[in-house]
């Protein structure tokens, strides 16, 4: 038989679908709607992102769109000096529930600045040397206690932290620095730091023990000590997963509002001073929302803050996230 | 997937507003008023014990708020409405809001117990809460710097002292904002040169200051707030959207009583009867 017949033959005859036994077409049925069911539940979670954006941004967009709301709450007003008191400099002022509200948001700016910067001075080291040490130094039996230590301390509500720093670390800090303020950026700062050295331990600690073996037996064999290897190897070559780390830990310290609305004093003030008290972003949202009338160019600016919280955020993920790219290319491209 | 359902449904129910359950009176409102409100509550609650009072606070504006959306049946404030409340209320349920002053309350100030300081004019109080007087010593204590503590701006107590005291004008900008007087009261107690405000009822553990007028010291006592002799007293009120009925009227009839105000006395506030 030549080819072109047998090819005749093979299109004449139908193959003969398999016939499925209603039991196996159940489970095929069932597959379906299961895949079909996660794949809705996965566009909930994205579908309430957006909208909540959505929500977020239209209500602060009446501060553009408002003639009364432009008056009152111009950029110029938010963001530059501003007379407040007569026979006074121009200065910014954070003071919204007032026969004429004064709203600059800068030293709110300068509050989450101060707090955020604190915490990640203290958190950063921490968190990535408790790390570098869980991972290459510690004895088994250790590391396996102080990993869950740690990690418990990630589920430590932050309401109790808060209430931590106010109680217990405001007076020791004044007593110790001889701070003017119980309350200030240094205590809630730190207060933040207990919330992210958790954070920032667990994802440095994944990242380090993720290096492969043959790097560390690779440094040994050639001479370097201990410490030189995981300095000088382990280290960089979990550089990514470490930065990340921070950026989680940044993200985090940004939008937390508990423990600063606690521990800081929330007093807006615009000073380089760490040991004043000082007022964040989001604390002054959660402060202030219970209160505003709704509609109100007070509730717009809240929801303008959020939005700037929200942008600081989805910059800064975006930025790490090349910044990694791009550490892991020269990493790779270095050792190849 | 059956008990998925009813644990939904379960959730729903919770998360209904309480409001429209029957037999229940929500009050919500003033931070200065929640053990006020709760102890009502509890009295009114044994002698009625089919109706069900919730007191929760928050502070004079969020009780607004809440009246407004509907999510609670009766106000507490600890200061007037403002004229912008009203006219929301008004276009909202085509009626003016209902107004009942349920009790009597001083403004104190406080400061440490270390603080030799007894007295201050309200025309000092003004200047160091606006950021005039910054040590103590201009106001005859020792050379040290006042620490200026304050509510958040969604309370009562600030807009009170903000309108009776500064006549208006802005605190500071180094005031510290706390929220609810019983931790600006906690504050004081722990900052040596801290002064802060708050009702009268909360008072403990720190010093009370007096009010100085001319050669006389006024302090917030029972007498001198009832006759109006205290220059910082204010009234306590519970607002409501239409006229009292049913059960949430038996529940003001009862704040209103004389065992209702004998409670205010108890709770550290004056009568207004």
């Amino acid at each position: 038989m030549d080819r072109q017949a047998v090819m005749q033959q093979g299109l004449a005859e139908t193959i003969p679908v398999p016939r499925l036994s209603p039991e196996a077409r159940r489970r095929q049925l069932r597959e379906k709607a299961i895949a079909g069911f996660i794949t809705l539940m996965a566009f909930t979670g994205i579908a309430a992102l957006v909208l909540i954006l959505v929500f977020v941004a239209k209500e602060a967009l009446a501060l553009f769109t408002e003639a009364e709301a432009r008056h009152e709450a111009s950029l110029s007003k938010m963001f530059l000096p501003q007379v407040v008191r007569q026979n006074r400099p121009p200065a910014f002022v954070w003071q919204p529930v007032s026969g004429v509200p004064k709203v600059s948001m800068i030293p709110l700016f300068i509050g989450t600045l101060k707090t955020t910067a604190v915490s990640m001075l203290v958190a950063v080291p921490v968190g990535v040397f408790g790390a570098l040490y869980a991972a290459e130094f510690a004895p088994r039996r250790l590391r396996e206690l102080l990993k869950p230590v740690i990690e418990l301390l990630a589920g430590i509500p932050s309401v109790v932290l808060g209430f931590f720093a106010l109680m217990v670390m405001a007076t020791f800090l004044q007593d110790t620095l001889g701070l003017n303020t119980r309350l200030n950026a240094v205590v809630a700062g730190l207060g933040l730091a207990l919330a992210i050295v958790p954070v920032i331990f667990t994802v440095a600690e994944d990242s380090l023990t993720a290096v492969p073996r043959s790097y560390r037996e690779a440094s040994l064999a050639l001479g370097a000590t201990p410490w030189e290897t995981a300095w000088k190897v382990v280290l960089p070559a979990a550089a990514p997963g470490i930065l990340a780390a921070c950026v989680l830990g940044f993200g985090r310290a940004i939008g937390e509002t508990m423990i600063i609305l606690m521990a800081s004093g929330n007093a807006a003030i615009v000073s380089a001073n760490l040991g004043d008290s000082v007022r964040s972003l989001s604390a002054t949202i959660a402060a202030e929302m219970g209160e505003v009338v709704v509609g109100s160019t007070h509730y717009s600016l809240l929801f303008f803050i959020g939005v700037q919280l929200f942008l600081f955020t989805f910059v800064l993920n975006m930025l790490a996230s090349t910044w990694t790219k791009r550490v892991v290319k020269k990493l790779t491209g270095s050792a190849s | 997937m059956k008990t998925f359902l009813k644990s939904l449904v379960a959730v729903l129910m919770v998360a209904l507003p309480v409001a429209a359950q029957a037999g229940t009176v929500t009050v919500k409102g003033s931070d200065t008023m929640v053990i006020l409100g709760q102890r009502w509550a509890e009295e009114f609650m044994k002698k009625n014990a089919a109706t069900k009072v919730q007191v929760t606070g928050g502070g004079s504006g969020t009780g607004m708020a809440a009246l407004q959306n509907g999510t609670t049946d009766i106000a507490m404030s600890s200061r007037d409405i403002k004229p912008a409340e009203k006219d929301k209320l008004r276009a909202q349920y085509k009626a003016d809001a209902v107004e009942i002053p349920v009790a009597k309350d001083g403004v104190t100030f406080y400061v440490s117990e270390g603080n030799p300081v007894t007295s201050l004019t309200v025309e000092q109080l003004r200047d160091i809460y606006l950021g005039d007087i910054t040590n103590w010593k201009d106001v005859g204590g020792p050379d040290a710097p006042i620490v200026v503590y304050s509510r958040e701006n969604s309370s009562g107590t600030y807009v009170f002292v903000k309108e009776h005291v500064l006549k208006g004008e802005d605190y500071v900008a180094s005031a510290q904002t706390l929220p609810g007087t019983a931790a600006v009261v906690n504050a004081v107690a722990k900052e040596k040169y801290g002064i802060g405000y708050g009702g009268a009822a909360y008072a403990k553990g720190i010093k009370e200051l007096k009010v100085k007028q001319g050669n006389e010291e006024i302090a917030a006592s029972a007498e001198n707030i009832k006759s109006g002799k205290y220059p910082l007293s204010r009234n306590l009120f519970f607002y409501l959207r239409n006229k009292p009925a049913g059960e949430v009227k038996a529940f003001i009839d009862f704040a209103l009583s004389p065992e209702g105000q004998a409670i205010v006395n108890k709770v550290g506030y004056f009568p207004v009867k």
